[in-house]
């Protein structure tokens, strides 16, 4: 009995190691930022665009909006192509097929940043740069905006993709045969029943996606040109948050503040990404869909 | 014909016409996607080919392997696998405790139980170069160099949510029945979930082991800072190591062309890792589907 005790204790311990892991994150994180704003004001350094390390400047406001135009434009290529092949396999699809889908999209999940990065710079960064920058009678080296959101799309497709199929096949198959049986086609048991249904599961799909988004590095930071300033259109280079990290990070002791300006970056990284990706799952979580 | 029966079969035709146009655009973004995923594998395997050598699974970087000299990425390779295995053993011994404690010590929908899934999926969401960030400042503070172990106790942390995840999942579709009977036999909480409810779930158990092994495998943005990089083979655990990512990472940056194909033959081996380990998760998996009692 004193035995069991013991082991109960010592599992429950173990269980509260990921919220001190994330409290000890954050502490950490905020502590090594602390020495930047003695310096400055916070919305001084978060507002400015002025990237001088070797001056003492550090205006994170180029990098913040390179994040954000990097992300949302992989969002907008994402999203509709994942709910539509969603669609597909929650409602259309013969069982063969899914068969066959599932291990495509799981390797899709599984393959790492890097290859991404490695296909981005192959085929997107000359496909970009040769023969869709001309075309909008622009110019620009492929190493951009445009590019890196392409890349950043199919590696966010197979999370939307799983999470939505999850959610839309959770729509009772009596209501689609209700319908089905009122004479409906399947397009409009589709619209008027399991996307009624499900909307705001697959919304919430698309933000997990989205958060997703927002933290991937190598791939990003191959192809987009990492340029501190913030873009202006879809071919211009942005240098996002993460990639502002990997590229810095480890080699900023001599100067200073410049330790203190790279923490601050990775806590206004972590936060987006945890707004937005806790809001999802736990919007998720209420519709009573727990996975992934 | 009445003029109205005119006009609704006008309308069916108008649905059907609908119809097929969704199926079609439905059709196409499938294809459109598994598009994706061969162009992705057909055009690393087409451009790495003049790379795809023995000698690059065989040796390790020799002099001049930068400038296009001889030599492999067999330091990658190993220091890959070897970070990979000890963080996902790491991983595995923190999120094994976890889980137990949650599916039998703690009821489904109480308040504790909530509150650490909650934080796990706050974890599975944190960039894995913010792990990176940490795992660099825990290792000034504990005067570490960047070496295997930092690395790995780096990757560990990025596998541990998913794996928890990953194991909870697996854990909670074991029957309630089969945790009765063994509490019925006079069988502790301890030795229900040890010895019943794990065993019962081992399959899924290696299926979770493995999702977190191909993510250890690939992840490359936590180990830029932590784990370093040499062209020796780590045989100790304060060595730095080398890892596939970051082989190809510094390979395709160099301006040799020679290099750069390497670059490409190091991601189909990198691909090749994932794409065995993907299958061996599916292997598994079916297992598990086979013997789930409905």
């Amino acid at each position: 009995m004193k035995q069991e005790k013991g082991r109960q204790l010592a599992a429950g311990l173990f269980a509260f190691f990921p919220i001190f892991l994330i409290i000890s994150i954050f502490l950490l994180l905020l502590l090594k930022a602390f020495p930047l704003l003695s310096l400055k004001s916070l919305p001084g350094v978060l507002f400015s665009s002025a990237w001088q390390p070797q001056k003492g400047q550090f205006g994170l406001w180029p990098f913040i909006l390179g994040t954000l135009w990097v992300t949302i434009t992989a969002f907008i290529l994402a999203a509709p192509l994942s709910i539509l092949t969603a669609i597909y396999i929650s409602d259309y699809a013969s069982g063969r097929l899914k068969k066959w889908l599932a291990p495509v999209l799981d390797l899709l999940a599984g393959l790492p940043s890097v290859i991404y990065g490695m296909w981005g710079i192959l085929l997107i960064v000359p496909l970009v740069g040769k023969y869709l920058a001309p075309l909008f009678g622009t110019y620009t080296s492929g190493y951009c905006v445009l590019t890196a959101g392409i890349v950043l799309a199919v590696m966010i497709l197979p999370t939307i993709v799983n999470v939505s199929a999850e959610v839309l096949s959770a729509v009772p198959a009596d209501l689609k045969e209700a319908a089905l049986a009122l004479g409906a086609t399947r397009l409009e048991v589709v619209r008027h029943v399991v996307l009624k249904k499900s909307l705001p599961g697959v919304a919430a799909a698309c933000v997990l996606g989205l958060s997703r988004a927002f933290g991937e590095t190598l791939a990003v930071m191959m192809v987009v040109g990492n340029v501190p300033v913030a873009p202006t259109s879809l071919f211009s280079p942005a240098y996002p948050l993460p990639a502002l990290l990997a590229n810095n990070y480890g080699e900023m002791l001599s100067i200073p503040g410049y330790e203190a300006a790279l923490n601050l970056a990775a806590i206004i990284l972590l936060l987006m990404v945890i707004i937005f990706s806790l809001g999802a799952r736990l919007y998720l979580t209420k519709l009573g869909q727990r996975s992934v | 014909m009445a003029v109205h029966q005119i006009h609704v079969n006008h309308r069916l035709k108008k649905r059907r016409r609908a119809e097929s146009v969704f199926r079609f655009i439905l059709i196409a973004s499938v294809i459109l996607v598994s598009l994706i995923l061969s162009v992705i594998l057909v055009s690393i395997l087409w451009k790495s080919l003049p790379a795809l050598k023995l000698s690059m699974i065989l040796e390790t970087p020799g002099t001049g392997y930068y400038l296009g000299k001889k030599g492999g990425i067999l330091n990658a390779i190993v220091g890959s696998l070897e970070i990979a295995f000890g963080a996902t053993l790491i991983a595995l011994l923190i999120a094994l405790p976890i889980v137990i404690y949650l599916n039998t010590y703690l009821k489904r929908r109480s308040f504790l139980a909530e509150v650490i899934r909650l934080s796990l999926d706050v974890l599975w969401g944190i960039p894995s170069i913010v792990y990176g960030v940490f795992g660099f400042l825990l290792m000034l503070i504990l005067h570490l160099r960047a070496s295997l172990l930092a690395g790995m106790v780096t990757i560990a942390l990025v596998e541990l949510p998913i794996l928890s995840r990953a194991l909870d999942e697996t854990i909670r579709l074991v029957p309630a029945e089969l945790k009765e009977a063994s509490y019925a036999l006079g069988a502790s909480r301890w030795q229900t979930a040890t010895r019943v409810v794990l065993r019962q779930a081992l399959p899924g158990l290696i299926t979770s082991v493995l999702i977190a092994l191909g993510r250890g495998l690939g992840d490359g943005a936590s180990v830029l800072f932590t784990a370093g990089y040499t062209d020796r083979i780590t045989t100790s655990l304060l060595q730095p190591v080398a890892t596939l990512p970051l082989a190809i990472f510094f390979q395709l940056n160099s301006p040799f062309p020679e290099v750069q194909q390497r670059a490409f033959a190091s991601a189909n081996i990198l691909t090749l890792l994932i794409l065995f380990i993907s299958l061996l998760t599916r292997f598994f998996g079916r297992r598990l589907s086979k013997h789930k009692i409905r």
